[in-house]
């Protein structure tokens, strides 16, 4: 990790940001392809057609034994789940590679957790203030994180993905044979799935806004920053 | 800075180098310990392989959960089933006293079993959730004689690795290896909570295999195969899921 003096991002943080962001596209396009096939949810161990949902999503079914009232689309199951686990695979394995690095050489000491004096309501509430303005990050901002961006990146690596990731594995038969805690904690396989699809409107949404705020505080010199390792300088003109 | 690039480069280079290696020694090794799902090949091939080496390692006799009789659900949902033909409605109308089951292969006494000899055999049952690859399950109570049982009868092969079944279904065929062939609660199913098995379930004979996804719980099991080449099946997929998309091993 030596820096130069113009460095931004390491080597490790930037290929593993772009292999788990193909991934991560790749997972949500097969998994509403999935969803889909039955895009009912329920809560406890079963549902089925034949028993009541918790929500319906307003679409149509790939397959015609789903009655949703709204038709029948194309079936792209098979595939879609191929791709979806095999996805999954190199998310899991890039992220623990990711986070075990990150872990060992202080990226996540230094660089994402929030100083203790950041986490007091005066200053979390400046810096909500701040991106309610939609305030442009003063220069020496792009050299680090705010406080709300380090707590986002936080629960997103340390509380989301694990919990996307475990409730994916209690859906699994053959995972919770071995681990039935797994699924038993969580209320049922059922239960497993429709956290699973909440968890990944949660994911969908910090997408969405990390995407805004890369926009606002310079689409290209962020974007550059995370492909080649360098941020140009001066960062930002007022 | 040119130095440092360099460096970067080499290591970089290096790392590649050895994580193809590994990749390579690691397939090995699979191959040779039986780790390799019948579908490991193209593109999916690796994710495939990953999870089914590692449900291997984890699991091999780990037991599904079992459920209380109170969780058994009260209107199951039946998939639809393809028309399964005039022979079935013949076998059907003669409430299948002429149903056989065929078991042949890597056997020592290749053999034909009625129903009725099926009925006799040992018996097992156990409270599961089927769960369909598109999202929904049932609990049911299944009964039935354990696979492992009639392999032992007709003297499957030490050699054995897999167990093709086929179906009245048209075009449907499975196969399982032999930790789930041999596993407890694999069974030939005959009942489904406390009565027959209905059609409509796969009666009069189902695979039931209990940690994997309802489409390896054929319908209407008609002939079982013990092999140790699952390459000579069908297109050398392991069966016909893989042949329509679907992965070979489904317990994800």
């Amino acid at each position: 990790m030596a820096a130069t003096p113009r460095s931004r991002h390491s080597l490790l943080v930037r290929l593993t940001h772009w292999i788990m962001t193909l991934a991560f596209l790749a997972l949500l396009v097969t998994g509403l392809e999935i969803v889909i096939s039955h895009p009912r949810f329920y809560w406890g161990e079963v549902g089925n057609v034949n028993t009541p949902t918790l929500f319906k999503i307003p679409i149509a079914s790939s397959r015609p034994t789903v009655p949703t009232g709204y038709g029948v689309m194309p079936d792209q199951n098979g595939w879609s789940r191929y791709l979806h686990f095999q996805s999954a695979w190199i998310l899991v394995l890039v992220g623990l590679l990711y986070v075990g690095v990150g872990l060992f050489n202080g990226h996540f000491l230094r660089n994402l957790l929030p100083a203790g004096s950041d986490i007091v309501p005066k200053r979390l509430a400046k810096s909500i203030m701040e991106h309610l303005r939609f305030a442009r990050p003063s220069a020496e901002e792009a050299w680090s994180y705010n406080v709300l961006q380090r707590l986002a990146y936080v629960v997103v690596i340390f509380v989301l993905f694990p919990m996307i990731i475990w409730t994916g594995l209690a859906m699994s038969p053959s995972f919770v044979s071995a681990v039935p805690a797994a699924v038993n904690v969580l209320g049922g396989q059922q239960s497993a799935r429709t956290l699973h699809f909440f968890l990944t409107v949660v994911l969908v949404l910090f997408l969405l806004v990390h995407i805004l705020m890369v926009i606002l505080a310079g689409f290209r010199n962020r974007v550059r920053a995370m492909i080649t390792g360098r941020a140009a300088e001066p960062l930002e003109r007022v | 800075m040119s130095n440092l690039t360099r460096r970067k480069l080499i290591t970089t280079g290096l790392a590649a180098t050895a994580g193809a290696a590994g990749l390579v020694a690691a397939a090995k090794l699979a191959a040779h310990y039986g780790l390799m799902p019948p579908d490991s090949g193209g593109l999916y091939g690796p994710g495939e392989t990953l999870t089914y080496a590692a449900q291997r390692i984890l699991t091999r006799h780990s037991l599904a959960r079992e459920f209380s009789p109170n969780q058994v659900s009260k209107d199951p949902f039946a998939n639809e089933v393809d028309k399964l033909g005039e022979e079935f409605e013949r076998l059907q109308q003669g409430g299948f006293a002429d149903w056989r089951l065929r078991v042949d292969g890597l056997v020592a006494r290749p053999a034909f079993f009625s129903l009725a000899e099926l009925k006799n055999f040992p018996r097992r049952s156990h409270i599961t959730m089927i769960q369909c690859e598109e999202g929904w399950s049932y609990i049911a109570e299944w009964a039935g004689v354990p696979l492992s049982h009639v392999l032992n009868l007709v003297g499957a092969a030490p050699q054995a690795r897999y167990v093709v079944y086929r179906s009245f279904q048209p075009d449907w065929w499975e196969s399982i290896d032999m930790a789930d062939a041999l596993h407890p609660q694999t069974l030939l199913t005959l009942g489904m909570n406390g009565g027959e098995l209905p059609v409509r379930f796969g009666g009069p004979l189902r695979m039931r295999v209990a940690r994997q996804l309802g489409y390896k719980n054929l319908k209407y099991v008609t002939s079982l195969t013990v092999t140790d080449n699952i390459k000579q099946f069908g297109k050398g997929l392991g069966s016909a899921s893989p042949e329509a998309g679907y992965a070979w091993f489904a317990g994800i």
